[in-house]
């Protein structure tokens, strides 16, 4: 919670990596103040390099999507809803009646580091591995820049970094601060993040605080409040979880992601399927002819 | 800080930014908090998470708003309204925490029959107005009789001269009703956030206030803080746990820069810069020091500040180097001096960690300036505007300015970074939080320590060798700081000079220290040892109790005598709290107290108020709790003076604020404050609307700055119909060059934006993402549109007003470069402080490109003519000429 200081998961020491702990995100928007820390100290700790100055006119969002150099990305979501009991002026002009709800959300994206990942799945180098903490992670000193596991990730995190970036042509995502958490330091954007709004901590831990949250949260007047933690889809869950507020269309979440290998039962099965086809075909034709 | 410093005592915010996790309601206005301070709205979001209802009140929905459980849209610079507002339902409807209010605060107190208030003739003036002058005499504001100590009162509150009664006809005709025709806040949505309050007042609930630049950037911003004073004094909400008014503070170290001032009136720990007049010591000490009160040990503070400005050239004999001091001949403010630089009165200028030709207001106006300049020191980490002006400004663009032409020689001094320098910075909260050096900086750069301390050696040297009586003050400093191996002071050492310590004077027989390796002494003296290894001081002083005002004790800054004590510990760099306020984690002034006047946290009998919101009590033989007490330790809750007593002695049993002369909260500011006792609503300089409550529109003691370049619109001006209002982004700090200059922030916010609503847009044609040109009377930026509902049109005395908010860190150096929002903003003067007017004026919009190079000129001629004449505002004072209409020529203004 909230100004727990030293004693926060967010800020003390573990050994997540010594014990083989699974560890997760749970990224909050309530308390999200949009502040873009976590971009930042992702930024600076992994060294990811800027990628253009481009202003987009969307909200205060001018980062746009997670990439290659993106690995944190604050979304900024202007609707035409209310949040919780929120009171926003009353003064749209002619009704004057408070009946002119508008809400905006923030909400940290970040890799969602799935139970069974596509992006893993689809690597033909061995490059994307699964780390004893359960996260996904991206050995860029052996990744061929092939490009397999962009198209495979249901949620567009993963992409090939262009030119005239440094390290161009590798597949970049967030590391889940591997290296941080092997000298049991925390993941730098939950380390910076001032409203906990991305809490770290073990995955166990994290979903039951977030379904007590959640109950709260629909007691408290959000009544939209669920939680984005897709286990019923072929990724069988993800370690970066997050609440939401409405649907998670609006977040550009996918409501049922799927990993693409689980395609390849109908896929082989059609495939034979018409092998075997056109063999009887051929068969069929000789036997016809001669 | 005048606002919070005449209402309570000190000029600083009254609490910590922890505490207020322990507030049950939270009123965030004139800051938008979580953008500006977004580590310390951790603790807005705390109370939240407790239950606390958040309010935020704002032209603009925030990322604070986007957190707050209710947001009032409110039109620009019309606080005071909806504040009176809130004063007069208390009142009204008594609300109010009567017993916290008749006992802590000067609502009983009687005032003089000579007072009038603006309501007795409806035209917005005080008695006492001297219009010759241009300023109030406030003698007719004092209590009955005269004497601040011992004010006659009325506890009933019946009297119909006293506080509360003046106080309530003053408010009488801010209504609801007038919140929703001046403010465009609509009845329901004021009693929502008035219940609120409500609710969070007594024994057992409390409220904080919030406010930081968006309230003092205004032609008033004094009184809209005084409005607030007065609210939480009603409330009962100053003294106490989850309580007070939180002054949010943009920099890392501004409440430092007023502390130890960077101002030209004050002296360390808010002593009074002495003026012209105040030739003597003992003159300067009958003007200044007060018979009751903390402030009857003036005569200490000065003392001391001056023992540790000369040292032994300071003696009893020659006012301890008093008649070294500078006395001031008028307003020698910023925007003095900047209409010095444009008219060649002035040939040189240091500048260090600031930028104005982007972070000052009439930013053309300032380039200008500095292009008129002989010398320009610049210290900064990166080339920002200010050092470039002469290359790369707008001006040499528009070909208004020539490099060719411009005299100036820029002398560019890179600076060290935050992590390359030692030292501390008081933060907020009154918090002193030393940081360490992590590595030397690179190359050249240097700290503004070792800036200065070089440069005074160079001086002092210079005027060694020199006998111009003139160069007296310079070899009389006492400048004998130890440094290390680059040349930079021993900021720990400055520490002990700040903190203070007795003299050598002092004490024949006190251990003399031979060096500055091992400290502190037995006695405990800490770097006691000067640039000559010579012993240069003895034992450091606990607290500033311990000061005297016979030349024995040296000290820097009073108000932060303890944090580095005879224990020889620097509790600047303390680092492990033990309680919720942060005890054990830095030093606050004063006296590592984290809530000040807190022994209103404690009823006038000395028991808490409540379990709940108990912080220091009475424990029949002292005061104790959680804080520090701000009170005398043994001081009985019935004690009551003796007639003729003095100092602190003077101040009751039940009176929680000892700094001021009764130990009364000031509803009512009978002595310190130039533009009247009470909080009144008047227009911002440019307004889309004349003023609503009274004839005289705007304060009548404001400071136009009238110049040609600086010119105001009319109230009601059809060219310029829109509200202008600017703030800061997350993204970036202030003027940019901490920000602009660095990939990982520019590309969050890559370019000028401005903040239009869909109906404005719809109206002007304008799409999302469109350029867009913003012109005011001053000049002209080009910005993109950033169409949203978050701004939206108000409904004003029944006229749709529409705002434009303008972020303001953008110039034309760094990675991302923009227009600049304060080329649009006016120089004007609060009464008070002399701040400008950044957050309330008025600009028209026009869809597409602003012109380059010459065409510019034109172009801003079209939209806002820049012939005819110079005093456009009915209310300005009409000059004649181009020059200078601010108030340097006029010597003793004041």
């Amino acid at each position: 919670m909230i100004g727990e200081g030293t004693q926060s998961t967010n800020q003390r020491r573990h050994n997540y990596v010594q014990e083989n702990v699974e560890v997760g995100f749970f990224t909050d928007p309530t308390v999200c103040i949009g502040c873009k820390a976590c971009e930042v100290a992702c930024k600076e700790w992994n060294q990811v390099p800027d990628d253009g100055f481009t202003w987009s006119g969307n909200s205060y969002d001018n980062t746009g999507h997670l990439g290659a150099s993106t690995w944190r990305h604050v979304m900024f979501v202007e609707e035409d809803r209310q949040k919780g009991n929120q009171i926003v002026g009353s003064h749209s002009l002619g009704s004057g009646n408070g009946e002119d709800p508008f809400r905006w959300v923030f909400l940290s994206d970040v890799c969602k580091h799935c139970e069974e990942a596509g992006c893993l799945e689809a690597c033909p180098t061995g490059a994307i591995v699964r780390t004893e903490v359960g996260s996904v992670l991206v050995q860029n000193d052996v990744c061929n820049g092939c490009g397999y596991c962009v198209v495979s990730c249901p949620f567009g995190v993963i992409d090939r970094r262009p030119e005239p970036l440094a390290d161009a042509g590798g597949a970049f995502k967030c590391t889940f601060c591997y290296d941080r958490q092997k000298s049991g330091l925390v993941p730098a954007c939950a380390k910076v993040c001032p409203t906990e709004s991305i809490v770290f901590g073990r995955l166990d831990d994290l979903r039951a605080r977030a379904a007590e949250h959640v109950q709260q949260l629909q007691q408290n007047g959000y009544r939209d409040a669920q939680l984005y933690d897709p286990q019923e889809t072929s990724v069988r869950g993800i370690h970066a979880f997050f609440l939401i507020l409405g649907e998670p269309e609006a977040y550009g979440l996918p409501p049922k992601p799927q990993i693409p290998t689980i395609y390849l039962k109908s896929a082989w099965t059609s495939a034979i399927a018409t092998a075997i086809a056109s063999i009887i075909a051929t068969l069929v034709a000789f036997a016809f002819f001669s | 800080m005048p606002g919070l410093g005449t209402s309570f005592g000190r000029g600083g915010a009254t609490t910590a930014q922890q505490d207020v996790a322990n507030a049950d309601c939270i009123l965030i206005e004139g800051s938008s908090m979580a953008e500006a301070h977004p580590v310390g709205f951790r603790w807005v979001m705390k109370a939240k998470e407790r239950g606390a209802t958040i309010i935020h009140v704002d032209p603009r929905f925030s990322r604070t708003s986007a957190l707050a459980d209710i947001w009032v849209p409110i039109r620009a610079g019309t606080d005071i309204v909806f504040l009176g507002a809130l004063i007069r339902h208390l009142i009204e409807n008594d609300l109010f925490f009567r017993e916290y209010v008749v006992y802590y605060t000067n609502a009983s107190c009687i005032l003089s029959d000579e007072y009038r208030d603006p309501e007795d003739n409806g035209d917005g003036y005080f008695s006492g107005w001297n219009e010759e002058k241009h300023a109030y005499e406030g003698e007719s504001w004092l209590y009955k009789g005269g004497d601040l100590s011992r004010p006659e009162r009325d506890l009933t509150l019946q009297d119909p001269q006293c506080v509360f009664q003046k106080l309530k006809r003053h408010f009488s005709r801010y209504t609801p009703e007038m919140a929703e025709k001046v403010c465009g806040i609509p009845p329901e949505l004021f009693h929502k956030v008035a219940d609120a309050l409500v609710a969070a007042s007594g024994p057992e609930h409390t409220a904080a206030v919030c406010y930081a630049v968006g309230w003092t950037q205004h032609s008033k911003g004094v009184q809209i803080i005084r409005a607030a004073a007065i609210l939480q004094l009603l409330l009962g909400n100053i003294g106490r746990p989850g309580g007070g008014i939180l002054a949010l503070r943009g920099h890392a170290s501004i409440q430092g820069s007023t502390d130890i001032p960077t101002l030209y009136d004050i002296l360390p720990g808010y002593l009074t810069m002495p003026h012209k007049g105040d030739e003597t010591l003992q003159q300067y000490l009958d003007n200044y020091t007060k018979k009751t009160g903390l402030w009857a040990h003036y005569p200490e503070y000065i003392v001391s500040t001056l023992k540790a400005y000369y040292g032994t050239h300071a003696t009893a004999e020659n006012d301890f180097g008093y008649g070294w001091l500078p006395k001031l001949t008028g307003n020698h403010s910023f925007f003095e001096f900047l209409y010095d630089m444009l008219d060649g009165k002035m040939e040189g200028m240091f500048l260090m960690g600031q930028n104005p030709a982007v972070g000052a207001p009439n930013s053309r106006l300032q380039r200008k300036a500095l292009s008129k300049l002989k010398w320009l020191v610049v210290r900064d980490m990166v080339e920002i505007e200010s050092a470039n002006f002469w290359r790369e400004s707008p001006e040499i663009d528009r070909g208004e300015l020539k490099p060719e032409n411009i005299e100036t020689e820029v002398f560019f001094f890179p600076a060290a970074g935050h992590a390359e320098k030692e030292g501390a910075f008081t933060n907020t909260q009154r918090l002193l939080q030393w940081r360490e050096k992590a590595i030397d900086p690179p190359g050249d750069c240097r700290s503004d320590a070792w800036f200065v301390h070089q440069l005074a050696l160079r001086l002092i040297a210079k005027a060694k060798a020199s006998a111009d009586p003139i160069d007296e003050p310079l070899r009389a400093l006492d400048w004998w700081y130890p440094e290390d191996s680059l040349g930079d002071t021993n900021m720990e050492a400055v520490l002990a000079e700040i903190n203070g310590w007795h003299t050598l004077e002092e004490k024949e027989n006190v251990e003399r220290p031979t060096s500055n390796a091992q400290h502190p002494t037995e006695d405990g003296v800490v770097f006691g040892v000067d640039r000559n290894g010579e012993p240069h001081h003895g034992p450091q002083v606990n607290a500033f109790a311990e000061l005297k005002a016979d030349g024995s004790t040296a000290c820097g800054c009073w108000i932060y005598s303890g944090v580095f004590g005879r224990d020889g510990v620097n509790k600047a760099n303390l680092r492990k709290s033990r309680d919720y306020l942060g005890h054990g984690w830095g030093f606050a002034w004063p006296s590592d107290r984290r809530i000040i006047y807190n022994r209103a946290s404690a009823r006038p009998d000395g028991s808490p108020w409540s379990e709940r919101k108990k912080l220091i009590w009475w424990d029949s033989e002292k005061w104790t709790g959680i804080d520090v007490p701000g009170f005398v330790k043994g001081k009985a809750p019935d004690y009551e003076p003796e007639v003729g007593a003095e100092g602190l002695d003077a101040i009751p049993g039940d009176a929680p604020f000892i700094l001021h002369e009764d130990g009364l909260g000031w509803i009512y500011v009978p002595k310190g404050l130039r533009d009247g006792p009470f909080p009144t609503h008047y227009e911002p300089l440019e307004s889309p609307v004349s003023n609503d409550l009274y004839s005289h529109a705007t304060d009548p003691a404001v400071n136009w700055f009238t110049r040609n370049e600086n010119r105001f619109a009319p109230p009601g001006d059809a060219r310029f119909p829109f509200v202008l209002t600017t703030y800061r982004l997350t993204e970036h700090h202030t003027a940019g060059g901490m920000s602009r200059f660095l990939s990982h922030l520019a590309e969050l916010q890559p370019e000028m934006f401005a903040e239009i609503s869909p109906e404005l847009a719809s109206e002007l044609k304008i799409n999302k993402g469109d350029y867009i040109c913003i012109v005011t009377l001053r000049g002209a930026i080009e910005a993109r549109a950033l169409v949203s509902r978050r701004i939206r049109p108000l409904r004003i005395n029944g006229k749709r007003v529409h705002q434009a908010a303008l972020p303001y860190h953008y110039g034309t150096a760094g990675l991302v470069c923009g227009g600049t929002a304060n080329d649009l903003l006016t120089i004007s003067g609060e009464p008070n402080v002399t701040i400008m007017e950044a957050k309330a004026l008025t600009c028209n919009i026009v869809p597409g490109r602003l012109p380059h190079g010459q065409a510019f000129a034109e172009f801003l001629n079209k939209y806002a003519p820049q012939a005819g004449q110079i005093s456009l505002h009915p209310e300005e004072p009409s000059v004649s000429t181009g020059t200078s209409g601010g108030g340097h020529a006029s010597e003793g203004k004041e």
